[in-house]
């Protein structure tokens, strides 16, 4: 009954490719997406007012302020007293001010030389956008503290992404949305649109194994997926110049595995739901939820309260959104991410097990 | 030989008893019809004869296949048209068609003899989707569809619920052409005209097989009198005629209303006690299966 | 007021290039059961639109309980009754609730919903069912129901779509019954069914084909024109000649 399987395949991407609506939807989110992420949600800094409170303007000072003002991302705003420091940041002249301390240049020297010192430099910054904020004093600290000398006693050195470019962390997190949404969602809704309409009846009652008929389902979706896949791979290098040093296809075949992943998830779905509603809704509420919350995609997981911390172990997001992370940013191989890789085919394999075993050739 | 054999089937859902202890068997070849309401368990029989659920008590046969154990080998045996139609309304009516062929591992071209006689109405219109078919053209396919792999056993729910008397009336045709071909025909319906069309009928309500005969027999069983009445303003006449004596049952049916009555009755005193009625007709009339449900359900 | 409940002239409703209804004239009059029969696809559901207020002709005249079908859609529907096999009840609310939700709809005040509940739950003898949720309910009790609520506050017409589809025959007569009652206190029935017995039930039947009324009379009458046995048999006379499927 080899032939038959084609079919099947043929039959699904016939209702597939009929529903043209739905098929550009699926084509088209990860693109708005990726475009959204990657330029206008930002937490890029870009443009950053600075204004400076120097009583003494040293050597030491001056170096620091050429620094700062030759930089892009900052615009130098002038020195300023103490006094101003408030109404220019209130009235958004400035939306960073740094304070040197007056007798900066010999204690500087004496933190060079490692003796203990009290802080030298204070940021005052502009936290209305957090994210914002939270870049740009790193970005700051950084620059100030440029000289090779005094950057050896601190640790917050930016890695990998020294400008902070918000698309490289949206990048594996778009993707661990995607293919939940067009493999999960999709393949549950497909499943139980058989059910609603009533053609799963004539389904069971043929000698097919369900089995394979669900197999020829997942077909289709698989090589959507594939086409999503490549598209957000392409957008990311070219259009948002992601650099996936780490190797594209070490990324690839991690992706597939997420991709088969996914499908057997919505294969759960289709088992516990009756309506096309349903299966919507379950999508939604049990998956997307989690991956915005707890995969790392939009908050650290290290920022969660430990409770939440434990609960986004078992978000499969999670550890695929990790490992890109590391392949496509910090450009580690895939065998550095085998940990990862190992997670999800455990999961991947119970969901199949537990889903195929849900799923029953009989209407009970 | 027997076809289709059910011994003392129930089924529950929750505290709804939707089957109750039905028992009955089908000959092979034959056309037997389920007549009874929504909610007589005629669906849930036909999902229990095609595997698709589990019997709580009791026991059935398909083709000398037990539904339990030998479930799988049934579903390659059995041709099943669901009470709700069942086909892809996104899918062209061949694509439909060589769908359910691959489902059955076959092809259209060898079943094409068995299904012509059907299927040539709606080829013209082959690659049109199934959604934008007129009901009594659904029904053809949906037939169709359900033939493809040469059944030896067709199951058909509610085939001519929702459609006209005139595609109803084809329908039925279709069936007759069918059983020449010797396949043994279950098929379900709640109009009761439609009765006289199966070579046997079981009378089902509420999870219960009420009687089961050809329909002649059926019909024979009715062991009383029945009057045809009918007079210019028939509500009156109803209410007046339900108050006369040795009237067990009178209810409308059709242009006339049916009068049920007892050995004791008399068309004269009938009159009498009717009184001075416009137009007043009466007239012995033959019992139809109709008749024979409404007395049954009511006992 | 006139005896004459629904009146359409020439009405006419069109979807492009494709003729739905065409050209149809009638009149229904007070307390009659006007039983409007089609094949599928003939145009039935379409001009019971038009005459409920639901949709708009493309061309002709008519009126329901006194209101333009061309201009006064909206007064229609506060006028008249609809029952459909599809729409009934709201299962999760009880009788009464559903009852209060329909008066509501209507504009019924809480005195009078009160009075009327009483008295349909009265004549449906279902007095002690007044706190039972609707979805527990046989179907056959849900159509009955369904009917009184249609009918709770005391339209001029009610139109009734395939009321009695899968119902057991016996509740069917009861159903019937309750019509001839309601047709016998006043009220206009208007219904399509698929029975062809109940086309008998009728004072007076249409037979809509390919869009047209082709045929209108009592059933007697339409019998003895066509010299038919029953109204099966005219019907099939009529509908086997149609162009158009569904």
């Amino acid at each position: 009954m080899k032939q038959n399987f084609g079919s099947f395949v043929k039959k699904e991407s016939l209702h597939i490719l009929r529903d043209r609506r739905t098929m550009l939807v699926v084509m088209l989110i990860p693109v708005v997406l990726m475009i959204l992420f990657g330029f206008a949600i930002s937490t890029e800094v870009n443009n950053v007012n600075v204004a400076v409170v120097a009583s003494e303007r040293t050597d030491g000072v001056h170096d620091a302020v050429e620094r700062l003002s030759q930089n892009d991302y900052f615009t130098f705003k002038g020195y300023i007293s103490q006094d101003e420091v408030d109404a220019y940041l209130r009235s958004g002249r400035a939306s960073a001010v740094v304070i040197f301390a007056t007798d900066y240049d010999r204690r500087a020297a004496q933190a060079v030389a490692g003796l203990p010192t009290k802080p030298i430099i204070q940021l005052v910054v502009d936290a209305s956008n957090v994210n914002t904020a939270g870049s740009a004093t790193a970005y700051l600290q950084n620059i100030l503290l440029g000289s090779a000398s005094a950057q050896s006693m601190f640790e917050t050195r930016m890695m990998f992404n020294p400008q902070m470019k918000s698309a490289y962390n949206f990048v594996p997190g778009i993707m661990g949305l995607i293919f939940i949404l067009v493999c999960a969602m999709m393949t549950s809704v497909s499943i139980v649109r058989e059910k609603e309409v009533g053609t799963i009846e004539v389904l069971l009652v043929s000698p097919v194994r369900p089995v394979k008929i669900i197999f020829a389902k997942m077909i289709p979706y698989f090589v959507i997926s594939c086409i999503v896949l490549v598209t957000i791979l392409l957008l990311a290098r070219y259009l948002l110049g992601v650099p996936m040093t780490g190797g594209v296809w070490g990324i690839f075949s991690l992706s597939l595995l997420y991709l088969v992943l996914s499908l057997s998830l919505g294969l759960l779905v289709s088992t516990i739901a009756r309506t096309q509603m349903a299966a919507l809704l379950i999508s939604a509420m049990v998956m997307m939820m989690p991956i915005l919350m707890l995969s790392g995609m939009l908050f650290p997981i290290e920022n969660l309260p430990k409770f939440f911390q434990v609960v986004s172990n078992i978000v499969p997001a999670r550890w695929y959104i990790d490992a890109v992370r590391k392949m496509m940013i910090q450009g580690l191989p895939l065998v550095a991410v085998w940990k990862n890789c190992a997670i999800l085919l455990g999961m991947t394999v119970v969901l199949l097990g537990v889903s195929l075993k849900k799923f029953n050739d009989k209407l009970e | 030989m027997v076809a289709i054999e059910v011994h003392n089937l129930s089924k529950c859902y929750g505290q709804v008893k939707a089957l109750d202890g039905v028992s009955f068997s089908v000959e092979r070849g034959e056309l037997f019809g389920l007549i009874g309401p929504d909610g007589a368990g005629k669906t849930t029989l036909f999902r229990l004869l095609t595997t698709l659920l589990n019997a709580d008590e009791g026991s059935a046969a398909v083709d000398g296949l037990d539904v339990a154990r030998d479930y799988l080998a049934i579903r390659s045996r059995v041709g099943y048209m669901p009470g709700r139609f069942s086909l892809y309304p996104d899918l062209s009516v061949e694509e439909n068609l060589n769908f359910f062929a691959a489902l059955f591992g076959v092809t259209v071209e060898e079943s094409y003899d068995l299904i012509a006689p059907i299927y040539k109405q709606i080829e013209p219109f082959r690659k049109r989707r199934a959604g934008k078919l007129s009901g009594g053209m659904k029904q053809k396919l949906a037939l169709s569809c359900a033939l493809i792999h040469r059944p030896s056993v067709l199951f058909l729910d509610e085939p001519t619920t929702g459609v006209d008397a005139v595609s109803r009336s084809e329908f039925w045709d279709m069936l007759s052409g069918l059983k020449e071909r010797e396949i043994t025909i279950l098929v379900s319906t709640p109009y009761m005209d439609e009765a006289s069309r199966c070579d046997r009928i079981a009378l089902c309500n509420e999870g219960r097989i009420l009687g089961i005969d050809t329909p002649e027999g059926i019909v024979r069983g009715f062991d009383r009198r029945l009057y045809g009445i009918r007079a210019k303003n028939m509500f009156a006449l109803l209410e007046r005629a339900r108050t006369a004596t040795d009237i067990v049952d009178c209810y409308p049916f059709g242009e006339r209303h049916h009068m049920v009555v007892d050995d004791g009755f008399d068309v004269e005193r009938f009159k009498a006690q009717l009184g001075d009625v416009e137009g007043l007709e009466i007239g012995g009339v033959e019992p139809t299966i109709e008749d024979i449900f409404i007395k049954l359900m009511k006992r | 007021m006139s005896d004459v409940v629904i009146s359409v002239r020439e009405l006419t409703k069109r979807f492009g290039d494709f003729v739905a209804v065409d050209r149809i004239s009638f009149d229904v009059h007070r307390g009659e059961i006007f039983g409007f029969l089609g094949a599928n696809g003939a145009g039935k559901t379409t001009a019971m639109r038009m005459l409920c207020g639901l949709s708009y002709p493309t061309s002709g005249s008519g009126t329901v309980a006194g209101y333009d079908v061309m201009r006064e859609g909206e007064k229609i529907k506060r006028h008249i009754g609809y029952m459909s096999q599809r729409f009934s009840l709201y299962n999760d609310l009880t009788v009464w609730e559903n009852m209060r939700l329909f008066a509501g709809i209507y504009g019924l005040t809480r005195h009078q919903t009160e009075e009327r509940a009483a008295e349909l739950l009265d004549r449906l003898n279902f007095s002690s069912e007044r706190n039972t949720l609707v979805g527990s309910l046989p179907l056959g009790w849900k159509q009955k129901l369904s009917f009184a609520i249609a009918t709770i506050h005391c339209p001029e017409v009610v139109f009734l779509d395939e009321p009695t589809g899968g119902v057991d025959p016996v509740t069917r007569r009861q159903f019937w019954e309750m019509i001839y009652e309601a047709a016998e206190g006043g009220t206009t029935i208007f219904v399509t069914t698929h029975y062809m017995d109940e086309a008998e039930y009728c004072s007076r039947v249409s037979i809509m084909v390919d869009g047209e009324v082709r045929a209108l009379d009592t059933p007697l009458r339409l019998k003895q024109q066509f010299a038919a046995e029953s109204m099966d048999e005219v019907f099939r006379t009529l509908a086997r000649g149609a162009l158009r499927g569904e």
